[in-house]
C-alpha cells in the first residue's frame, strides 16, 4: 500500500505544463515588497515625487474638510437663529403680549418670548455693570423685545421672515444675529464648487505625475523588461512591479498630504475657535479622523495605480519584443 | 521542431532579410546555421521565438504556427525555448544565481524547485561556486556560461544561440560548443547561428548556409 511517488517532469515531449507553484498572493506580495524597497533604496529622488503628490493631495483635502467643517455650523446654527424684534418704545404690556401671540401664531414660528422693558432694563442693570449709571435715567431707554424662534422647517429664508416681522406697525426693527451665516452658506457652496474643481485637478496632476515617475522608472528597468519578456513573462508579469510602484507613490503622497493637514489643522484650529468666538459661537474645527486618512490613503493609492497603468499601457508596448 | 514553409521577412524601408525560406529541423536535432554577417541569421532566430513577424509563409515551430499565435500565448511558448546572445543580455542589477533563476521565477516555480534547477544549471556551465558573484565580474566567456544556464534552465525543448561564440577564443568557443552538445544528447533540439566555419565539425552536424537571405546549403 505504498503511496506513488509524484511524476517526475521529463524534458522531452512537446507538450511541456509549466505550474506554478508560487500562489498568485505569494507572487503579489514579492513584488509589492520589492517595488517598495526599490523605492526606499533611493530616498530622496523618492521623498521628492512624494512631496509633490502630498502637497497636491493635501491642498484639495484641506479645502475639502475645512468646508465640512463650516457646513457643521448648520446644526449650530439651529438653535442660535432667533430673530430679535425690538418693539417701539412705551408699548403697553398687554399689546406685547398680544402681538407675542399672534406671532406664536404664525406658520413659520416655533416660539416666542416676551421681555417687557422692565425685565430688559432689570437685566441689563445685572448684567452689565452700568447699573448705577441706569439708576439716574428719568426713564427706561430700553424697548420692550419679542424673541422668536423660527420653525426651521417651514421658513425658507430666515432674512425675509425677519422682514415680514419687521414690517408690523409695532415692531421697530428686527435683527437677525446670524445673518452672516447664511452669506457664509452661500459663499461656501460657491467654494465647494470651486474646491471639487480644484480636486479633480489636482488629482488628474497626481496622476500624470506618477505616470511620468513611473514612465522614468520603467526607461530605467528597460534591459531587464526585454529579458523577462524574452525568458516568457507575460505582459502583467512585466507590468505588476510598475503598477505598484504607482500604488506606493499614490499612498506614500497620501501619508504625506495626511501629514500636511493635520499641521494645517493644528495651525488653525486656535485661530479658527477665536473668530468663532467673536461671533458667539463655540463651535471648533474636528480635523481627519482614522477612518479620513485611511479612505484618503486608498483614494491616493488608487490615483497612483492609475498613473501607473497609464503609462505602462502606453510605454511597455513600444518596448521591443512584444 | 522548426519548419519554415516559403518563409520571407521584409523590413519596414523594404530589406529583405529573409527570402523564401524552406527548412525542417527535427525535434531532437543539432544543427548550425552559418553565412557571411547581414545573411539574415539573426533574422531567422527571431522569426523562430517570435521577437518578429514572418511577412509571407509559415513558420511553425513546436507544433505551434507562429503566425496565428496571440499575444496571450506568446509568453507562454517562449517558455519552451531557450536563447543565447552573443551579447549574452545578463543583467548587472542582480547576483548570477539570480540571472539564471529569471526564467523559472517568470513561470511562478516556487523558491525551493527554483534554487534546485538554478544550482543544477549551474553546475552544468561550471559556475556554482560563482553563483553569489555580480555578472559584471565575470569573464566574457563565464559571462557567455552564464547566459547559456539561464537559456537551459527552465529545461527547453529548443536551444537557440545567436552567435554564442562570437567574443571569445578558440578554446572557450570549444568548451561553449561542447556544452551544447551535451544539452543536445539529453533531447533538446538545438539550432545555433553562427559565422565561425572553423568552429563547425560538417561532419558531425547538419549545416544550414544563407546568403543574402535564401537557403544556399542544406546537408
Amino acid at each position: 500500500m505504498s503511496k506513488k511517488p509524484p511524476a517526475k517532469k521529463t524534458s522531452s515531449g512537446s507538450t511541456k505544463s509549466y505550474t506554478a507553484n508560487r500562489s498568485w498572493f505569494q507572487q503579489h506580495q514579492e513584488v509589492a515588497v520589492d517595488s517598495l524597497s526599490r523605492l526606499l533604496a533611493e530616498p530622496g529622488s523618492s521623498f521628492l515625487t512624494w512631496s509633490v503628490i502630498g502637497i497636491a493631495l493635501a491642498l484639495p483635502l484641506c479645502l475639502i474638510l475645512f468646508l465640512q467643517n463650516l457646513q457643521q455650523l448648520n446644526t449650530s446654527v439651529d438653535e442660535a437663529g432667533n430673530i430679535s424684534l425690538f418693539m417701539i418704545m412705551d408699548i403697553s404690556n398687554e399689546r406685547l403680549e398680544a402681538s407675542r401671540d399672534e406671532i406664536a401664531a404664525m406658520a413659520e414660528v416655533a416660539q416666542v418670548t416676551a421681555i417687557t422693558a422692565e425685565q430688559a432694563l432689570q437685566e441689563f442693570q445685572l448684567g452689565s455693570g452700568f447699573g448705577n449709571a441706569l439708576e439716574g435715567l428719568d426713564e427706561n431707554p430700553l424697548p420692550a423685545l419679542l424673541v422668536v424662534t423660527p420653525d426651521m422647517e417651514n421658513v425658507p429664508s430666515l432674512p425675509d421672515l425677519a422682514l415680514n416681522l419687521e414690517s408690523r406697525a409695532d415692531v421697530d426693527s428686527a435683527q437677525v444675529d446670524l445673518e452672516w451665516i447664511q452669506r457664509l452658506y452661500s459663499i461656501i457652496s460657491l467654494a465647494e464648487r470651486m474646491a471639487t474643481g480644484l480636486a479633480l485637478l489636482l488629482c488628474l496632476g497626481v496622476v500624470l505625475a506618477v505616470g511620468n515617475t513611473v514612465r522614468l522608472a520603467i526607461e530605467n528597468r528597460r534591459d531587464e523588461i526585454v529579458v523577462v519578456k524574452l525568458v516568457g513573462g507575460t505582459d502583467a508579469y512585466v507590468s505588476r512591479p510598475f503598477l505598484y510602484t504607482g500604488i506606493w507613490y499614490g499612498v506614500g503622497g497620501g501619508m504625506i498630504a495626511a501629514l500636511l493637514s493635520m499641521l494645517a489643522f493644528f495651525l488653525l484650529s486656535g485661530p479658527f475657535g477665536n473668530l468663532m468666538l467673536l461671533y458667539g459661537s463655540d463651535f471648533s474645527l474636528s480635523g481627519l479622523s482614522i477612518s479620513d486618512v485611511s479612505a484618503m490613503l486608498v483614494v491616493a493609492g488608487f490615483l497612483g495605480l492609475a498613473g501607473a497603468w497609464l503609462s505602462v499601457l502606453r510605454h511597455l508596448k513600444q518596448i521591443k519584443p512584444t | 521542431m522548426i519548419k519554415f514553409d516559403s518563409v520571407s521577412k521584409r523590413y519596414p524601408g523594404g530589406h529583405e532579410a529573409i527570402l523564401n525560406v524552406d527548412f525542417h529541423l527535427e525535434a531532437g536535432e543539432f544543427a548550425f546555421l552559418t553565412g557571411h554577417s547581414g545573411a539574415g541569421k539573426s533574422t531567422l532566430l527571431k522569426l523562430v521565438m517570435l521577437m518578429e513577424k514572418s511577412s509571407a509563409g509559415q513558420v511553425i515551430v513546436n507544433g505551434q504556427n507562429l503566425n496565428r499565435m496571440s499575444l496571450r500565448q506568446l509568453p507562454y511558448f517562449r517558455r519552451n525555448i531557450g536563447v543565447v546572445f552573443q551579447d549574452h543580455q545578463l543583467l548587472f542589477d542582480r547576483s548570477v544565481f539570480d540571472n539564471v533563476a529569471l526564467p523559472l521565477l517568470v513561470a511562478g516555480y516556487s523558491n525551493n524547485d527554483a534554487s534546485r534547477r538554478v544550482r543544477a544549471a549551474l553546475d552544468k556551465v561550471g559556475l556554482l561556486k560563482k553563483e553569489n558573484q555580480n555578472p559584471v565580474a565575470l569573464s566574457g566567456g563565464e559571462q557567455q556560461r552564464v547566459g547559456i544556464a539561464r537559456a537551459v534552465v527552465n529545461k527547453p525543448v529548443l536551444l537557440l544561440a545567436d552567435e554564442p561564440t562570437g567574443n571569445l577564443d578558440p578554446d572557450l568557443s570549444a568548451e561553449i560548443m561542447n556544452l551544447f552538445e551535451q544539452f543536445n544528447q539529453v533531447g533538446t533540439s538545438v539550432l545555433i547561428a553562427t559565422h565561425d566555419l572553423g568552429l563547425i565539425d560538417t561532419d558531425k552536424h547538419r549545416v544550414l548556409a544563407l546568403d543574402n537571405g535564401r537557403m544556399v546549403r542544406d546537408e
